[in-house]
């Protein structure tokens, strides 16, 4: 691609008091490309996306939008973005046309201008029948429909989401993930930010994981998931106390190192042989008299990337033990 | 995944255009912004009626219970005295609505929203004053209405009526940007109304509000006849009632409130910048 890409990144560092938000973060996105930001919370995700919008200013680097700075042109960055938040920052006591006409206006449409904006827009997220109505009497989802309809008023030629459906019932979000699916095939820049990697998995070209204000990884969906080697096989164990000797007898037989998760009193294993992994840990684990309350091999998860990511970081680098004895129900079968 | 043709405008087709900037720019923003405030007002009109409760029930406990024992020289009707020092009240307390609705915008993401948007920012502050100033000043008609069916009587002409309400009414645009700081600094809405509750209560009690700073203690008396409420109500009362000379009353009244606007208003702008 010759085009340069549309969403540039570099370096940037944000801080809030002694809380280090970015830590040097770098970003591309090309041109008619979804990136997905996957993070936990407290990763870094929104204070990202609020520097890309002009909302904050980052303590070192620099980033641009469609050419423009967004620290020495904010103006011009944000007649070029479209931003929907993680909470549907749509007013109650407006209308839905009310909402997105003012946005239109806001964006600098004339008056007519932005009432056949709105109208389209209303047509295109399945609204015109409560068009008129109050925002208050909208469901979740409509009113999330709305919030990323008054993203898309102005034309924007980089659409930024903030965790678009967190909150939302599989229903909605399937729903939402059509919505976003046809703007991208459109041409849509789109910088998306989640923790479901299902969503990303589904919605991005690229996934570029944070932690920590880092980026600790980047790829396709596809590349994140073989990190973690194709299958995970996840061992429960019956005893909190066995979570080691668990780990040790499980050594070696996957694609990479066993997990220990002591929250969730398991552990996990990448594996590539699926079966073959699942036999052999299971003979294993039968020679060694360890109690185990379940077996399975399942599709690796974000979880599991994580942990695959931090693993690797860190060679024996399990969820640390620090929140002291595991005494919670998880322990009782 | 749907293959359902979009009979559909294309959301994405030209690029973002770049708004004019300037005055113009400006004043239209502001324009639209303050047109949203008024326009959710008018659909929660218990949120008017009752902002309007509170200073009624102040005119009709100062007017009925405390009234008749107290006694200001100068007015041989106490209402007289009253009623300029619960519309100064009631300006203020107009004015802290700033502190909540914005507190509210910003927890809520519209300010963000709009911030997001190629808007003038200072217009979004500047909407949220002038549609406060517009709310606190129906209250005020309100209340005069209220004062003279409970006996108050004005004693100067309508010029002078005007000029007094014009301070007053200005003095609470300017304090509605100082509670816009409020809320910048603590975002929380109900925090801020609290805050600009507890603000507000030691300006407005501590003042010639209700009574004359004559009989309050040295160190009390210092601070009420200093402080900016007593300058406006004084200045609201001369010009009303026509007792005494209301040319300096209003100077310094003015003074403070123009004091209190481009500060206020100043450091709002700036903290609203970086939030």
């Amino acid at each position: 691609m010759s085009d340069p890409p549309m969403i540039t990144a570099e370096a940037l560092v944000k801080s809030f008091g002694s809380t280090v938000a970015l830590a040097g973060v770098d970003l591309e996105v090309e041109r008619g490309t979804v990136l997905g930001l996957l993070g936990r919370n407290g990763a870094g995700k929104t204070t990202l996306v609020r520097i890309l919008a002009t909302l904050l200013a980052p303590d070192v680097g620099s980033a641009r939008i469609a050419g423009a700075d967004v620290l020495r042109d904010p103006q011009t960055v944000r007649s070029r973005i479209g931003l929907a938040g993680q909470y549907a920052a749509v007013d109650e006591m407006l209308t839905g046309r009310e909402n997105l006409e003012l946005v239109g206006r806001l964006y600098g449409l004339r008056r007519h201008e932005a009432e056949t904006r709105a109208s389209e827009v209303l047509e295109r997220l399945n609204l015109t029948a409560a068009a008129d109505r109050l925002v208050l009497t909208y469901s979740g989802g409509m009113r999330r429909r709305l919030d990323l309809g008054a993203s898309l008023v102005g034309r924007p030629l980089v659409l930024i989401m903030d965790e678009p459906t967190t909150g939302l019932d599989p229903g909605t979000r399937i729903e939402l993930w059509k919505f976003i699916g046809e703007l991208v095939r459109e041409g849509t820049t789109l910088l998306l930010t989640t923790q479901y990697l299902e969503e990303a998995d589904r919605l991005a070209d690229r996934v570029a994981v944070i932690e920590r204000g880092r980026m600790i990884a980047e790829g396709s969906p596809g590349e994140l998931k073989q990190r973690v080697g194709g299958d995970v096989l996840e061992v429960r164990s019956a005893s909190f106390g066995d979570l080691d000797r668990l780990v040790h007898v499980l050594s070696g037989l996957g694609s990479g190192p066993p997990v220990a998760d002591v929250r969730e009193q398991r552990v996990t294993l990448p594996t590539a042989d699926r079966v073959a992994t699942l036999l052999a840990a299971a003979r294993r684990i039968d020679e060694s008299g360890l109690q185990i309350d379940d077996i399975s091999l399942r599709r690796p998860s974000l979880d599991d990337v994580f942990l695959a990511l931090t693993s690797s970081r860190e060679p024996h680098g399990s969820a640390p033990p620090t929140k002291g004895p595991v005494t919670s129900e998880r322990v009782v079968v | 995944m749907s293959a359902v043709p979009l009979n559909r405008a294309p959301a994405v087709a030209a690029p973002g255009t770049v708004r004019a900037h300037g005055p113009g720019a400006f004043v239209r923003d502001t324009w639209l912004m303050t047109r949203r405030h008024l326009l959710i007002t008018r659909r929660t009109p218990q949120l008017l009626v009752l902002s309007a409760v509170m200073p009624i029930m102040f005119v009709l406990l100062f007017r009925y219970v405390f009234g008749g024992s107290i006694r200001v020289p100068g007015y041989p009707s106490y209402v007289d005295y009253l009623i300029p020092g619960i519309l100064v009240q009631t300006v203020i307390f107009g004015a802290s609505s700033t502190a909540v609705g914005m507190a509210d915008d910003m927890s809520k993401g519209i300010t963000d929203r709009f911030r997001s948007l190629p808007t003038q920012r200072g217009a979004i502050l500047a909407s949220r004053t002038i549609a406060d100033v517009i709310r606190l000043t129906y209250t005020v008609a309100l209340l005069i209405g209220v004062g003279l069916l409970v006996g108050f009587r004005m004693h100067t002409g309508v010029l002078e009526v005007a000029a007094g309400l014009g301070i007053a009414i200005f003095f609470g645009y300017a304090c509605s940007w100082l509670f816009a700081l409020l809320a910048l600094a603590v975002r929380h809405t109900e925090t801020a109304q609290l805050a600009a509750f507890l603000l507000t209560f030691p300006f407005v009690f501590a003042a010639s509000t209700f009574t004359s700073t004559a009989t309050m203690p040295p160190w009390l008396r210092t601070f009420a006849d200093g402080q900016p409420v007593t300058k406006v109500v004084n200045a609201l009362r001369a010009l009303m009632e026509g007792t005494g000379s209301a040319a300096r009353p209003a100077l310094y009244a003015l003074a403070w409130s123009v004091g209190i606007l481009i500060v206020a208003a100043s450091l709002a702008t700036w903290r609203f910048r970086k939030i």
